[in-house]
């Protein structure tokens, strides 16, 4: 029980306390969610389709804010902070989206450095960065390709490597295994794997409950209907620290 | 800066394509349209200004006695009686061979030479000018003296009868200016569509860059830069037009000599106006795309 997503507020990377969230009028999609994540952790976030995952990640990549509820990420209140802040916090975090959202008119190297141009580093210094980025991904013969050229699982690569190149402190991942074959799905949750051995937190939205086993030490978050249906961490897997 | 300077590599994030759309082509005819209507504000402004200039201190005494020669007599001695006053700038009497040859004009004998128009008995007219801005004093002393030379003749104030005519060319010049005005508020929310349109058509790579944590100062300059180039091209071709068809207006009011019409000319001011307009509706193309989609970037988180 002392290690469970809410345990250790003190120095937690991501802290949500009661947090709601409602479209418009309409009733909250998500209600009461308080959890913590640790750096350096691998989190999976699991549930069935519109119990909230994505709403849920979201607030956690910065498109959405809490309806109520306190939010902290990287010890700060998200929740109260201007609005011209955001873009810096964004920074730090790598998202990597179901559907991959590549820039569609770029090629697989212009998306990939796309968060280096974005954060101001000149040609000169990106260009090494991506070419390591495109060999890790296994793309290098395919630098030059639109996204429309490349296979589901090649798209969802380069989706990757957009994310993590700036080498971002959180990385958060919907559903990244979902439009890609067992085999390149067990590659996909490799890359994930390595990124956390370097330090990344990694959150990984998730309906394979197969592909959870492969992690070791990875910690599990079930939304039920909007709720998180093990608040006090018994239902994570592994049942970790239980000797 | 008018047109932002943005990376080559991230103009790219856009896809690059010209003259497509109907944003500069409607710039164009806005541009256009607004061109010739301040030219010709301003020529008729010019104008209305010259007419006033020119009435604003002129009578004409009609001097109607019926004997010719006591006609003549009493011009005479009014002109000169009329210079001599310091408020009288100058004093001349309309020869009757200029009256003739005004009124045959209207005879259909433009030499004044008919023969129906010479036996007419003409008045004798003496066109006085003053000095300074007092005018309905000068009109008193005027009368005065007009009374004591050339009792019974009319005292005929040139703003009396042309002063409608130049409110009317002031009228109208205000109708260019509003016009103008008007055009320029149109081409502003063009402006504000396009912009807005972008935003919609681009909205999934702009989310991305949000989320990759671009700034909105970032994302629009951008798309600033795309708007301002795309309405630079159409003033350029609005402003090509309006220029040819102004010319070509111009060559054949050169050859218009009398009346208003030759009152009628844009000067050094109008060209000078005419010169920055398309500049200033570029800025204000550029600052209205600017502000539309600062506006419309922070409603998306």
């Amino acid at each position: 029980m002392t290690d469970t997503p809410m345990a250790r507020p003190g120095g937690a990377m991501v802290e949500f306390n009661g947090v709601g969230l409602r479209y418009g009028p309409d009733a909250e999609v998500l209600s009461d969610i308080s959890f913590n994540l640790q750096p350096g952790s691998f989190y999976f976030l699991t549930g069935a389709s519109g119990a909230g995952k994505t709403s849920l990640l979201r607030m956690l990549y910065l498109a959405q804010r809490p309806s109520r509820g306190i939010v902290r990420l990287f010890g700060e209140d998200l929740v109260a902070m201007p609005r011209q802040r955001l873009p810096g916090f964004r920074r730090r975090i790598g998202v990597v989206f179901q559907d991959f959202r590549l820039i569609p008119h770029l090629s697989a190297r212009d998306n990939i450095a796309l968060p280096l141009r974005i954060a101001g580093v000149s040609e000169e210094d990106l260009s090494g960065p991506v070419g390591e980025m495109l060999s890790w991904i296994g793309l290098d013969e395919r630098a030059e390709a639109r996204p429309a050229t490349l296979s589901g699982g090649e798209q969802q690569r380069v989706a990757i490597a957009r994310a993590v190149i700036a080498r971002p402190q959180l990385l958060v991942a919907d559903e990244p295994t979902g439009n890609v074959d067992p085999d390149m799905a067990m590659r996909l949750l490799g890359l994930f794997e390595a990124l956390n051995r370097l330090g990344t937190t990694v959150v990984v939205a998730t309906h394979d409950i197969h592909l959870i086993s492969r992690i070791e030490n990875a910690q599990m978050m079930r939304l039920e209907k909007g709720r998180l249906a093990d608040p006090t961490g018994a239902l994570r897997y592994p049942p970790a620290n239980r000797a | 800066m008018i047109i932002p300077r943005v990376p080559i590599q991230h103009r790219r994030l856009l896809p690059e394509r010209r003259l497509s759309g109907p944003t500069p082509w409607v710039i164009a005819i806005l541009m256009m349209l607004t061109l010739l209507a301040a030219s010709a504000g301003v020529g008729l402004a010019r104008s209305a200004n010259a007419i006033g200039d020119a009435i604003a201190g002129r009578v004409t005494v009609q001097i109607v006695t019926a004997n010719p020669i006591t006609r003549a007599e009493q011009a005479a001695a009014l002109r000169r009686a009329a210079a001599a006053q310091p408020f009288v700038l100058s004093a001349r009497s309309v020869g009757r061979e200029e009256l003739q040859q005004t009124l045959g004009q209207w005879f259909g004998s433009a030499e004044g030479d008919d023969p129906v128009l010479k036996s007419l008995p003409l008045p004798a007219l003496v066109d006085i000018d003053f000095v300074g801005e007092d005018r309905e004093g000068h009109m008193r002393q005027l009368r005065a003296l007009v009374a004591r030379e050339a009792p019974g003749a009319r005292v005929i104030p040139h703003a009396e009868w042309l002063g409608p005519v130049a409110r009317l060319i002031r009228s109208l010049a205000w109708m260019a200016g509003g016009m103008v005005l008007l055009m320029t508020l149109a081409s502003a929310a063009v402006v504000i569509m396009t912009a807005r349109a972008a935003l919609a058509t681009h909205y999934p790579t702009i989310e991305i860059l949000h989320l990759i944590g671009a700034t909105d100062r970032q994302i629009t300059r951008l798309f600033q830069r795309r708007i301002a180039i795309d309405t630079a091209y159409g003033i350029a071709l609005g402003s090509v037009v309006a220029t040819a068809i102004l010319m070509l207006i111009g060559w054949q009011w050169s050859r218009v000599t009398s009346g208003l019409a030759a009152t009628a000319s844009l000067g050094p001011g109008g060209w000078a106006l005419l010169l920055a307009l398309p500049l200033l509706a570029i800025a204000l193309a550029a600052l209205t795309a600017r502000q539309t989609l600062l506006a419309a970037l922070k409603k998306i988180l």
